[in-house]
């Protein structure tokens, strides 16, 4: 199980794995969305992710995640390049509600910088979900 | 800011685990737990929908039969007691001001269902139309009877006819899906139901009675399925709702929220209020030409309920991969021409596929017509199709 603590979080309901650096002053995080937003999405029926290789900019939007009910955008919480993309969930979304933290996951940027700004730890993010 | 308003069955809600979002004012379960499982569960089985929100009105009087002619786009005089027939409250300009079952009780007796969230406008008309409704003292009576007042004071503005706004009177329930007639039947504390399940019509209720007290049984829903909705006291909505759950569980049954009961009626070509119907859109327009009786003599809407030879049409259109259009996307030509918009759309849960209802420019309106949906930038190809996507074996 996850440790829901250890994760960073977004106000675009985002949550970031983000590993220790490896020594190159690069860290690579895994993104995905939180059970609250799968929860008020209700079943993720198609997602469309961006592909390996692209670079992507902190707050614009890289993807999309569709439920029977409506289209959320998935924000680049952090600038970067992504590394890899969950295939296991374009060939199965249902992952995203079933597993939102674990094999929901949903892709992994290398990080510019290390500059992750702006970014909320659990009790922050509970607190905004809960306002 | 209007207080939410709660049906009687919200602990049940609650403790199944619902979302609840708002829908005509009220806070209505969106989902138990998702609402793909829910839509399949009433496609196979069986799913229990709180529909307690729509308003019901009753119709009474001498001349109600008449009055609902005048009031309502369908010809509601001829309806034999017991059926049910699908109407429209047409504006003055012959837009929808709602769309609506009615149920004849009696000969002189009437229910309306309506929306939830046109409850104030339906309750309007009524009223507005029993003032212009003509009186008693304009017609031809039928011979007086022995005692009767038949001077100009007693009759003087009697319209024959009263509307009751019954609405919080009742909570309704609906179970649809093809294990309902075997779920209804079992169910515990249903007794003298008028008509054998098995002999109950689409389109028709029955009566009987739940816990001593008036059940109305009308084999009509939403979902493109067989099922049931239950009129029953508000007071006993808990009681009929855990009733029904506890007879079906072994057929499958599944509290089923908005969301499923959304992309069901989406398969069943089936229109809502708000999307495909409004007071912009004539009944012809939603294909609904056939609801309407041009024929009575007189009736709200008579003089303007033909739309424009050129007015937007609604249509089905299914497109392949998974990406849906919905509501509010354009419908455009290969040019990139706009031909119209998505009033519904979502990924068939049943089919598979994309589908979507649309109103569109006529000329690109006929079955097997190419066109794209602008899905936030992309053209996604999609074919006008024939309404419903889906039809239930019989």
């Amino acid at each position: 199980m996850t440790d829901l603590n250890a994760l960073s979080y977004t106000e675009e309901h985002e949550w970031l794995d983000i590993a220790p650096s490896t020594g190159s002053g690069t860290s690579v995080a895994t993104i995905g969305i939180t059970d609250f937003a799968a929860e008020k999405l209700g079943d993720v029926v198609f997602v469309e992710l961006p592909e390996a290789g692209t670079e992507i900019a902190a707050g614009t939007v890289v993807g999309e995640i569709e439920s029977t009910k409506s289209v959320g955008e998935l924000y680049a919480p952090v600038t970067g390049t992504v590394v890899e993309i969950n295939d296991a969930v374009v060939d199965d979304p249902s992952l995203v509600n079933a597993a939102p933290f674990e094999g929901g996951w949903l892709i992994k940027i290398l990080i510019a910088d290390d500059a992750a700004d702006g970014l909320l730890d659990r009790a922050a993010y509970v607190a905004l979900t809960e306002g | 800011m209007i207080e939410a308003r709660f049906t009687p069955l919200r602990e049940r809600h609650e403790s199944l685990g619902a979302s609840f979002t708002d829908f005509g004012g009220w806070q209505m379960p969106v989902r138990y737990t998702s609402d793909l499982a829910e839509h399949h569960a009433v496609r196979q089985a069986a799913g229990l929908f709180d529909i307690s929100h729509m308003a019901e009105f009753l119709v009474a009087g001498d001349f109600a039969a008449e009055f609902l002619d005048y009031s309502l786009a369908g010809r509601l005089s001829t309806m034999a007691i017991g059926k049910a027939k699908y109407s429209l409250v047409l504006a003055e300009d012959g837009g929808i001001i709602d769309d609506v079952i009615v149920y004849r009780l009696a000969d002189d007796r009437f229910l309306v269902i309506a929306n939830a969230g046109n409850r104030g406008f339906v309750d309007a008309a009524f009223a507005s139309r029993v003032r212009s409704f003509p009186s008693r003292i304009e017609r031809d009576l039928p011979p007086r009877a022995e005692g009767e007042d038949r001077s100009f004071a007693g009759f003087l503005g009697d319209r024959g006819v009263d509307v009751e706004d019954v609405s919080d009177t009742y909570a309704l329930l609906a179970v649809q899906g093809p294990a309902s007639e075997a779920i209804a039947a079992a169910t515990a504390g249903i007794t003298d139901v008028s008509i054998p399940w098995a002999d109950q019509k689409y389109y028709a209720w029955a009566d009987a009675f739940f816990l001593g007290a008036p059940l109305l049984i009308a084999r009509t829903g939403y979902t493109g399925e067989d099922g049931f909705e239950l009129l029953v006291r508000s007071e006993d909505a808990v009681a009929l709702w855990d009733a029904v759950l506890a007879a079906g569980e072994t057929h499958g049954i599944v509290p089923a929220g908005l969301a499923a009961r959304d992309t069901l009626r989406l398969e069943a070509g089936m229109p809502l209020y708000g999307h495909e119907l409004s007071r912009e859109i004539k009944p012809a327009q939603a294909g609904l030409g056939r609801v309407v009786a041009s024929d009575k003599t007189d009736f709200i809407g008579k003089d303007a309920v033909a739309p424009a030879e050129d007015a937007p049409v609604l249509v089905g259109l299914a497109a392949e991969g998974k990406r849906a259009g919905r509501a509010g996307y354009a419908v455009v030509a290969g040019d990139g021409t706009v031909l119209g918009e998505i009033t519904s759309g979502a990924l068939s849960p049943t089919l598979g596929h994309p589908i979507a209802m649309a109103y569109i420019d006529p000329a690109s309106a006929e079955t097997g017509t190419a066109v794209f949906l602008d899905v936030r930038g992309t053209k996604i190809p999609a074919t006008v199709t024939a309404l419903p996507f889906y039809r239930r074996k019989k």
